[in-house]
């Protein structure tokens, strides 16, 4: 027994010297993920601003220009255009000009006045669906905020029901703290599975995995020591995520760091779990490379990261069970927001679990069993 | 050492193909002190003839080839091919020649016939020129069967004939080959050369090659002998031979005592320059002039005056040049119960299948205690699967196999403590350094605190690694690096020394140093078993096995292998005609057996 942990301590350091001795080896490893948690929690966000608008208003009267200062004065639109007419709308969206037309009937102030309905006409630009969808969702908020302000100023009895809105967690629902906490995971994926498929592929290629295979290490213990480096290195990069998340972008952490902790131990067992069995099927380094990022893409999209997993087709939300990304954004969102516990955590932390159970043990199995 | 004046009287009729005057080559490694790869050599080599570039390493033999292909500039002299000067023309050169390095760029995945299509469109060979130029390469190196083949999948031997014929796709007019037959076995090897010396005699194609087989550079019209950047000699290989002529000697060991324990006491004797078992007796060259002097070392032996060969003259050549430091053997400080006649290993009826191919074919020999085995074969013969085998690394289909008194099969972690493996590729961590590296194999078989520390201590000084100790492995030049690896393989003390092809690629001063340190070891007890190309380095053997297709072949001492390979025509087969004679008649035996069968 004491032996086995020595011998796996060797390991351990041998392997880590091999990754770190280098200087650049080292940056590259830390620094990637550090810059593309910048990148991300700048670049990666739904929230819109400055969308560029055209205005056709035929009505040119109080009400319409109050309206139109309602979406000016949002911050979230910007009028590049006043067109003159109907003729003018397709040219403006189809030149990609403008996201958004809004066009103002001729009796718009005439018909308010009279107590009828007039329609405003929105024409948006279905090529960029997603954001297209979230500015037309913006301007009906615009527009429901006319509405009460009208009925107010014109003594007209206020709508029978009224909506509160409260978003837990994420109060003003900025999409970075969506986004950042989630790429705690994603990204110490990437890095955790590649090193450690190449460091097993390696040593089969330059052919001193035969000159570890003759001493007494026994399959298990390579197994741990070829693991464990990965899991400190992906810790080490989950905790700089963790520290740009918090000192940089300011996100309050709600949980408990141990809570978190635990969740990303069990998550990158299963990753690195995951890489030694595609090593241990892999002969060469390309081969290594090639199976590895046959995983990490479609880990990637299908974990919940970007894209609710709700909303996938049935068939994908089956194939997410065996991502183990997708627990892990899952525990950091909900550990990192909502400050959850293990006993909350249970649903994502079994399967884990189950997954580095399975290809820890199948990965030791193909290592003794395999041919060559 | 022949003079200029009857060199140039020599070749008065034939102009240089090659003339390199003070030629001159650094390199600048950076962190360390500046090498000159060459300093000042002017030599020649002539059209229409075949001459050798030998000498150890770090000799300049591939700086000299690097520099007549253009592919780096002097730092000083000139160097003339085909009569221009390749430091202002390096592309007119590089038409008209052709180059093959040591390791040459095969495409793995391109089949034998699209590596030769891709090296005739890089040289722009038109249509008709390749459907001229296929048929006669295919013949010569007999790949025609072959050729939808993927190069990956060629054995050694025909990896190295597939790059020789895509160097000729075209007809060069100078042919520089780095080291063509290192790592290739003596069948190969023989083909090799056959081809090589067709090129020459039938098609008048001129040629320098650099051989680590001295041998080979007995069959040239020229060798160059280089040692350090400097030219030691230059002329016909008579010449080299002839400068040993009445100092070589063919000693019998007297009663009861072994021919490798006379050759290595002969071997540490100041007054002897070189000392090789051979066939049971011991050939001595010594330092004395001709008559009673040079038989001196030899007082109290039978010893009889035999003819120089090249080998005798060029160590004594380097002789002259390098004060030899006396390797001390090495030392295990564990005794081992050395009880000699104890059984090391054992294998019985031993079978290694891969699907429908049987790479080992019910092989059996056994091994004692302290004695040095080796096993030869051609490439393919199922030496590295027996190897890994033996191993652990590699299940057996079927057999018995004991290594060191356990089934590997069953006990395989308590017999793999016992044991040393030396792969033939260097296969320690590149990355690190040699102290990281010995650190690692030593914690990996167990040793820390006190013990490992004097172990390292005891295989920096043994392997004389102290001086780089910090430096990183991937660098090391190979001597050091083979030497890192069998110290690596020796921190344990194994009881059992496994090595394949350990002195593949190494000079012949290198191969001397490193038997010294084998035949140390395995006279203290420790088991030796081994795999090699050099047939004269299965001399240093205890008993030998001859590996062909699977099956053994052939075993016995190194003498009783060699009585097997006598013929009217070979009356004194050295050990390659024996081996040659051997695997051959098993290969026409198996055919006819096939024929019958048909």
């Amino acid at each position: 027994m004491f032996e086995s942990l020595f011998r796996i301590v060797a390991l351990t350091r041998k392997e880590l010297l091999a990754v770190l001795k280098d200087r650049r080896a080292r940056l590259s490893l830390l620094i990637p993920p550090m810059v593309q948690a910048l990148i991300f929690g700048y670049a990666a966000t739904y929230d819109l601003n400055r969308v560029p608008y055209a205005l056709l208003d035929e009505d040119q009267s109080a009400a319409s220009r109050e309206l139109v200062a309602g979406l000016d004065g949002s911050g979230t639109f910007q009028r590049v255009a006043d067109l003159r007419s109907a003729a003018q709308i397709a040219p403006a969206i189809d030149s990609g000009r403008a996201l958004l037309v809004m066009d103002i009937r001729q009796d718009f102030q005439r018909q308010l006045l009279a107590g009828q309905q007039p329609d405003v006409q929105l024409i948006a630009d279905g090529r960029n669906s997603n954001t297209a969808g979230t500015a037309m969702g913006y301007v009906s908020g615009i527009i429901g905020n006319f509405n009460a302000q009208w009925r107010a100023d014109h003594g007209q009895p206020a709508p029978p029901m009224q909506l509160i809105e409260r978003a837990w967690f994420n109060p003003n629902l900025e999409t970075r703290w969506y986004m950042i906490p989630g790429m705690i995971g994603t990204l110490t994926l990437i890095q955790c599975m590649m090193l450690t498929v190449m460091s097993v592929a390696r040593e089969r290629e330059e052919g001193t995995f035969d000159q570890l295979l003759v001493t007494p290490f026994r399959p298990h213990e390579i197994m741990v020591g070829k693991a464990l480096p990965s899991m400190i290195v992906g810790t080490i990069q989950a905790t700089g995520v963790l520290v740009i998340a918090q000192l940089w972008f300011r996100i309050p952490f709600a949980g408990h760091y141990w809570v978190l902790y635990a969740g990303l131990l069990l998550f990158l067992l299963a990753a690195v779990g995951m890489g030694l069995l595609l090593s241990s099927i892999a002969g060469t380094m390309q081969q290594a490379m090639l199976y590895s990022m046959l995983f990490i893409m479609p880990f990637s999209l299908l974990s919940g990261f970007t894209t609710p997993i709700n909303s996938m087709p049935g068939g994908l939300q089956q194939f997410t069970l065996i991502n183990p990304l997708r627990f892990a954004i899952d525990i950091t969102r909900r550990v990192y927001l909502q400050g959850a516990g293990l006993n909350l955590l249970l649903p994502d932390l079994w399967p884990l679990a189950l997954m580095a159970a399975i290809t820890l043990t199948a990965a030791t199995w193909v290592y003794r069993y395999r041919p060559q | 050492m022949s003079s200029a004046s009857t060199e140039a009287g020599a070749h008065a009729q034939r102009a240089p193909a090659l003339l390199a005057r003070e030629l001159t080559r650094r390199f600048t490694p950076k962190d360390r002190p500046v090498v000159t790869a060459l300093d000042a050599v002017s030599l020649a080599a002539y059209h229409g003839e075949l001459t050798a570039l030998v000498g150890p390493d770090g000799a300049g033999k591939t700086t000299l080839l690097r520099l007549a292909a253009g592919l780096i500039a002097p730092d000083g002299g000139s160097l003339a091919v085909l009569g221009v000067d390749v430091a202002r023309d390096p592309q007119q050169v590089q038409d008209r020649i052709s180059y093959m390095p040591q390791r040459f760029g095969l495409y793995e995945d391109l089949s034998v016939l699209e590596n030769l299509e891709l090296y005739a469109d890089l040289h722009g060979v038109s249509a008709e020129q390749r459907a001229q130029r296929y048929p006669a390469l295919f013949e010569m190196t007999a790949l025609g069967p072959f050729r939808t083949r993927l190069a990956g999948q060629l054995s050694g031997g025909m990896k190295q004939k597939l790059g020789l014929a895509c160097t000729l796709v075209r007809q060069p007019e100078l042919l520089l080959l780095d080291e063509p037959t290192v790592g290739v076995d003596p069948l190969s090897r023989r083909e090799l050369w056959e081809i090589v010396q067709h090129l020459v005699d039938d098609q008048g194609l001129t040629v320098l090659m650099s051989t680590a087989y001295l041998d080979e550079a007995e069959r040239c019209s020229r060798s160059i002998v280089l040692y350090q950047g400097t030219v030691l000699t230059q002329g016909p290989p008579a010449e080299v031979a002839g400068g040993s002529a009445g100092a070589c000697f063919l000693a019998t060991p007297p009663p009861g005592q072994s021919a490798r324990s006379v050759q290595a006491q002969l071997l540490d004797r100041p007054d002897v320059v070189d000392a090789v078992p051979d066939g049971g007796r011991v050939r001595v060259v010594t330092r004395g002039a001709h008559g009673e002097a040079a038989a001196q070392p030899l007082r109290g032996l039978s010893a009889e005056p035999v003819a120089a060969r090249y080998e005798d003259g060029f160590m004594q050549l380097l002789q002259q040049r390098v004060s030899r430091e006396r390797t001390q053997p090495l030392t295990i400080a564990r005794p081992l119960s050395a009880d000699s006649g104890q059984l090391a290993v054992r294998v019985q009826r031993l079978v290694k299948r891969f699907g429908a191919f049987v790479a080992v074919d019910h092989i059996n020999f056994e091994v004692r205690r302290g004695e040095i085995f080796g096993v030869l074969g051609p490439n393919g013969a199922g030496k590295t699967t027996t190897f890994r085998m033996l191993c652990g690394l590699l299940a057996p289909s079927g057999g018995e196999l004991y290594v060191a008194g356990a089934n590997v099969r069953t006990a395989p972690a308590a017999a793999r403590q016992r044991l040393g493996y030396v792969a033939q590729k260097f296969s320690l961590y590149g990355p690190l350094t040699v102290l990281e590296n010995l650190e690692f194999f030593a914690s990996a078989y167990g040793l820390r605190g006190e013990a490992k520390r004097a172990r390292i201590a005891w295989a920096l000084q043994q392997f004389e690694l102290g001086d780089r100790a910090a430096a990183v492995s991937a660098q090391l030049p190979g001597g050091y690096k083979q030497r890192l690896a069998m110290a690596a393989a020796l921190l344990h003390e194994p009881e059992i020394l496994f090595l394949d092809e350990p002195t593949s690629g190494t000079d012949p001063l290198a191969r001397r140093v490193f038997w010294r340190r084998i035949t140390g070891l395995a006279e203290q007890g420790v088991t030796i078993i081994i795999t090699t190309h050099f047939m004269q380095e299965a001399e240093y053997c205890d008993h030998v096995a001859i590996m062909d297709g699977g099956r053994v072949l052939a075993q016995g001492s190194p003498a009783e292998i060699r009585r097997r390979g006598q013929s009217a025509a070979t009356p004194d087969p050295r050990m390659e005609d024996a081996f040659i004679a051997i695997v051959e008649e098993a290969r026409a035996a198996a055919g006819r057996d096939a024929q019958a069968v048909a």
